[in-house]
């Protein structure tokens, strides 16, 4: 006498009211995670651009600092921005093609055992404190050389490697195996088919890996503060000496007496966070629109 | 409703006929072999694919493989042209003879081996690149970069594609259909000019009319080349093929599976009169 479908006993059993409440307070609660994650980006925006935004002007990007000034002399921190591009930007040069080249190795060459091994050393190095590396450029480059542009941009690139790695390796994997395949089976060798069939296909992806490792280390101060810290207030671009940056002038502003110095630290730092929003938002467009022509070409 | 006779006994006729209209094969002897391969394994990792494969395969004739799923069919194709090099873990023993040349032994060069022996896929892998640029690009970076544009045309023109994309030639391959795709395929492999093209069955994601297309151009081009074509349609190795090879899956202890050539003759006598019980079983549908 078996009886079949929920019976009135069933729905009694299951106390279905109280799965309900259970249900909500579980969906209330992630939400409000949610909600925190959200609020926290949009406090530190807010607080930071409220009181940078009446510093901030075009003398910023373009005066440099005048020192020991008295009163209302206009000075910027051209100097700091020009060094935080040649910083960055040299630490771009000596990551990206390096980045590559290991993704294409693990991804393309490598054994399976390799290629997880190498992997899991590149999020040990990705987990390094800043501080650390920092250390690191100071002891290997640093002492008994001096401080220069050189050393920052290595630090910086120590910290953007594992990062433009694992994005190469992501958007390497996603290329469907039968284009290769399709590829060598015509006789074309292996190189000229990762060259030419699958290195074509990620390019959008190796640029947003990129350009996300650049906005991670455009803000990094650590890195910088043994290696590339005791500048001059001059504009300069050569990176055999040392170069003034954002982070570190926004850290060093921050530390003076002198209110002025204080909202343009703010001021800076709200480019800063311009700068790295900006750039994010630009990678994370770049990735949809080649994730989608990869998806079409399968 | 008609009622059957109760005295009408059943019988099993053959599912698939073979087509008349083909030439009579010349005697074996008379015939020019390609591949003579003896004794061939494939081992996945400790996992056997294949074993004891022994066969040749002729010239300018269409050879067919058939067998149930997992027989190794595709396995073995792949052996032929080192494609499962690619694979990690992958090992082969026994020897497979190109034109007399075992192109099993290491100090040869897969690169080499796959410039005679073309391949087609199961999905058609058209590089998202234009219709022209899918043929030509191979014959460019091997080298052959005369004439291109009548090669292109040839090629096309083989693969009884031409008539159909002569008018955008620099659009997307993308854009093809599915069956267009593989014929681009196909043109993109003999453009490279081949001696052998291995097909893995190269018309199971396609309709009827795309996949007669194919059937069409193999039986047009095998005065050229030489194809071998795994299918798990028999209707299409007897349609196709001149020789048919039919692949088995044995069992073993410890639950081991591989497969094993069962028979391989001329396509005639494997649908119509086949020497092993299993071929028979397996042509008239009653198993697999």
């Amino acid at each position: 006498m078996a009886s079949h479908g929920i019976t009135r006993a069933d729905m009694a059993a299951v106390n279905l009211p109280r799965r309900r409440v259970v249900n909500r307070l579980m969906e209330g609660f992630t939400a409000l995670a949610a909600v925190i994650g959200v609020a926290l980006l949009v406090i530190i925006v807010w607080s930071v651009a409220k009181r940078g935004a009446h510093a901030l002007n075009f003398d910023l990007l373009t005066k440099t600092p005048v020192p020991f000034a008295i009163g209302p002399v206009k000075q910027g921190l051209a100097n700091a921005f020009a060094g935080s591009l040649v910083l960055v930007g040299l630490a771009t040069l000596m990551t990206v093609p390096v980045g590559i080249l290991i993704a294409v190795y693990l991804v393309e060459y490598a054994r399976p055992s390799v290629r997880s091994g190498v992997s899991l050393v590149l999020d040990v190095l990705n987990g390094i404190p800043a501080i650390v590396v920092a250390i690191f450029v100071y002891g290997l480059f640093v002492v008994g050389h001096g401080q220069s542009g050189w050393a920052g941009a290595f630090a910086l690139a120590c910290l953007m490697l594992p990062l433009m790695t694992r994005s190469t390796m992501e958007v390497l994997l996603l290329v469907p195996n039968s284009l290769r395949e399709a590829s060598l089976g015509l006789g074309v060798p292996r190189w000229r088919t990762i060259l030419s069939i699958v290195l074509p296909q990620t390019i959008g992806g190796i640029t947003t890996g990129a350009v996300l490792a650049i906005a991670r280390v455009a803000g990094e101060t650590a890195p910088l503060l043994f290696t590339s810290s005791l500048v001059g207030t001059h504009v300069s671009w050569t990176p055999t000496h040392a170069l003034q940056s954002i982070p570190v002038a926004i850290y060093e502003l921050s530390e003076s007496p002198d209110p002025a110095d204080h909202a343009r630290a703010w001021a800076a730092a709200t480019v800063l966070l311009i700068f790295i929003l900006l750039t994010s938002l630009a990678g994370r467009w770049i990735a949809t629109r080649s994730r989608r022509r990869i998806s079409t070409s399968r | 409703m008609t009622e059957v006779p109760p005295d009408m006994s059943i019988t099993i006729e053959p599912t698939v006929r073979v087509e008349t209209r083909r030439q009579p094969l010349p005697p074996r002897d008379r015939l020019d072999r390609v591949f003579h391969i003896d004794d061939l394994a494939a081992i996945y990792g400790t996992k056997p694919a294949i074993k004891g494969v022994t066969m040749d395969v002729y010239k300018n004739l269409v050879t067919a493989i058939i067998g149930p799923s997992g027989c190794g069919k595709s396995t073995y194709i792949r052996c032929l042209n080192r494609m499962n090099d690619l694979i990690p873990g992958f090992t082969q023993t026994g020897t497979i003879r190109y034109h007399g040349q075992d192109i099993t032994s290491s100090d040869v060069d897969p690169v080499a081996v796959r410039r005679h022996i073309g391949m087609v896929f199961q999905r058609p892998n058209p590089f998202p690149k234009s219709i022209y640029d899918n043929v030509a690009w191979g014959a460019k970076v091997l080298g052959m970069k005369q004439n291109m544009d009548e090669r292109v045309e040839k090629a096309l023109t083989q693969a009884a594609l031409w008539d159909e994309v002569k008018d955008r030639l620099k659009s997307s391959a993308l854009a093809l259909s599915g069956g267009q795709q593989q014929r681009l395929c196909i043109a993109r492999a003999i453009a490279v000019e081949p001696d052998v093209v291995l097909m893995d069955e190269p018309a199971s994601a396609l309709d009827p009319i795309a996949t007669q297309a194919i059937e069409q151009l193999m039986h047009e081009l095998k005065s050229e080349y030489t194809f071998v074509i795994v299918t798990h349609n028999m209707q299409q190795a007897a349609r196709v093929a001149d020789m048919t090879a039919f692949f088995s899956i044995s069992k073993g202890g410890e639950g081991q599976r591989w497969g094993e050539l069962v028979e391989y003759d001329a396509t005639e006598k494997i649908f119509t009169a086949p020497s092993d019980k299993r071929t028979e079983d397996y042509v008239t549908g009653r198993f697999g």
